[in-house]
């Protein structure tokens, strides 16, 4: 890293260091039910099921890829973003809960229904097991956790972030009607951000 | 000239009263102008037909030359060209030709249809739609006895359609009937809603409409329709055979592969609406199952 990047990463971080991370989860419930207001009041068009059912899952992508971007970006450019990196995934866990529940309690209504649909749509079915994949994480994602844990246990439970957002991801691509360019450009990101770890992790084996 | 189906509208339904009032009045004028073979209300008709609001159906719409989104439609169509608007119809017609949008309706009554509109994607709408028998227009270009198909092509405007420029599916798009559909009464094509001319995100100037198949198969702003004697392709088809058949009727025993048609969403209802169960053939199936007597609707999907 050139030396000018270095301070100029360097002033970001003490600037970072000031600002909290509890905004992240303040901003986050305040967008949900902004959402949820439009959607009550026309907001989001005639169909407000579907919306916020789509727009609940969108978030909740995006904010786990920018999950994904914290490790790299510190790697290339020495910006520190970990300290946000619990509040990006634990709302990220509350975008996907508040999706599956839209889909659950507004659309489908009905426990046979959930159920026939989870085991009959592959799209659902890998939709839901992601779902299931981030519980645990969103269950652990306290200091108690990683202390009774142990750090490193804790990480490799943590890894299943990884199986999860790529689940994500085939699940947008697999509900999509046709073949527009958004759920495309979200794998490839993903696929991407996930290739870089583990070039990563080969190099970190290769050189121990 | 046609009125050969009447409205299964139950008038007590309809909310508002200067409307309801309007309804009765029209109905009452469909009786006295009914002509033998009308067809008579079918019986899942005793459901309450609402008609959504022309908000709702100018404003939630699949039109994919204008983008992927249900808003794009409405937010581009104003560019489209619809005036003077003209349909060229050829293939094994007695007089092929074009015809402009005056001739294709000159001498027939304009009628209001209020049709379920049921889309693939398990969403639905009522519509009252004003427009003309499809069979009636194809009488005026005189259909020869070896044809079997009526083919549709929609306009292709890629100044104005940012669809069309990105090519996100194949365009123009088209689509396709049996002849024997398209000459069923309930077949119509569509000049206008609510007594108003056709929105352009509705498939201004004039569209198909066939209330029992999935909202795709009623191709909006046509230019062109061809008399054939083979299946012509159509084009969700083309992108997905295994989803969207020739036929896609709708039929809530037959799931789409990813997803179930047994029910849908009715537009409109809100955040807290039920999802209603989707009828057989849309609720037309006492018109319309004798056209597909001794098929397995399982296959021919
Ligand atoms: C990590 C978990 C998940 C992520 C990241 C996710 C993400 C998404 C995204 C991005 C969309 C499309 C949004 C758009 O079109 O703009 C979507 C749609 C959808 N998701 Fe999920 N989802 C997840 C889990 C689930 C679960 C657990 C369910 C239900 C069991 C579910 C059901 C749906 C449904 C029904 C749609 C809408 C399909 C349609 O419009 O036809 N998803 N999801």
């Amino acid at each position: 890293m050139p030396v000018s990047q270095q301070s100029l990463s360097r002033s970001i971080n003490a600037t970072l260091r000031r600002v909290p991370a509890w905004p992240i989860y303040i901003i986050g419930a305040a967008w949900a039910g902004w959402l949820f207001y439009l959607g009550l009041t026309g907001g989001l068009g005639p169909e407000p099921i579907n919306a916020l059912e789509r727009r609940y899952g969108e978030v909740a992508l995006q904010l786990l890829v920018a999950g994904l971007f914290v490790t790299p970006l510190r790697t290339w450019t020495g910006v520190n973003l970990v300290k946000f990196r619990r509040a990006l995934g634990l709302t990220a866990f509350f975008y996907v809960l508040a999706h599956f529940l839209v889909w659950a309690v507004l659309d489908l209504r009905s426990l046979a229904r959930i159920g026939e649909e989870i085991v009959k749509r592959p799209y659902i079915t890998i939709g839901f097991a992601a779902f299931l994949l981030l519980i645990p994480l969103a269950l652990t994602s306290n200091n108690i956790s990683i202390k009774r844990l142990g750090a490193a246990t804790w990480r490799k439970l943590h890894r299943l972030t990884y199986p999860a957002v790529l689940l994500g991801a085939i699940h947008y691509i697999w509900l999509v009607k046709g073949y527009p360019i958004e759920p495309f450009i979200y794998a490839a990101v993903i696929v991407g951000l996930l290739l870089v770890r583990l070039r990563w992790t080969r190099l970190r084996s290769a050189t121990a | 000239m046609a009125h050969r189906w009447k409205n299964d509208l139950t008038p007590n339904e309809v909310t508002p009263k200067g409307l309801w009032l309007n309804r009765r009045a029209m109905m009452a004028g469909l009786g006295a102008a009914a002509v033998t073979g009308a067809m008579p209300a079918s019986r899942a008709s005793a459901q309450a037909l609402e008609p959504n609001t022309l908000e709702e159906i100018s404003s939630y719409n699949n039109f994919y030359e204008f983008g992927w989104n249900k808003t794009d439609p409405a937010d581009h169509a104003h560019a489209m060209v619809t005036s003077p608007w003209s349909i060229s119809i050829d293939g094994m017609v007695d007089r092929p030709g074009t015809y402009t949008l005056e001739q294709l309706l000159e001498g027939l009554d304009i009628e209001e249809r209020i049709y379920r509109f049921r889309c693939v994607e398990a969403w639905s709408m009522v519509v009252p739609w004003n427009g003309v028998e499809l069979a009636d227009v194809l009488a005026k270009a005189g259909v020869q006895s070896s044809a079997r198909f009526v083919a549709f092509e929609t306009t292709v405007q890629p100044d104005v359609m940012p669809g069309v420029r990105g090519r996100i599916i194949p365009f123009p798009y088209v689509e396709g009937l049996r002849l024997d559909e398209a000459q069923h009464p309930l077949t119509m094509l569509a000049t206008g809603i609510y007594g108003d001319p056709m929105p352009k995100q509705n498939g201004a100037p004039i569209r198909l409409v066939v209330p029992w198949k999935y909202g795709f198969k009623s191709i909006k702003s046509i230019v062109r329709i061809t008399l054939t004697d083979e299946q012509p392709p159509t084009t969700w088809n083309r992108l997905n055979a295994r989803e969207y058949g020739f036929y896609s009727n709708v039929n809530p025993t037959v799931d789409h592969p990813r997803w179930s048609q047994a029910s849908e969403r009715k537009i409109g209802g809100g955040l807290f609406a039920r999802r209603q169960d989707t009828l057989m053939f849309n609720g037309y199936e006492d018109q319309v199952a004798s056209l597909y007597a001794g098929m397995d609707l399982r296959e021919d999907y």
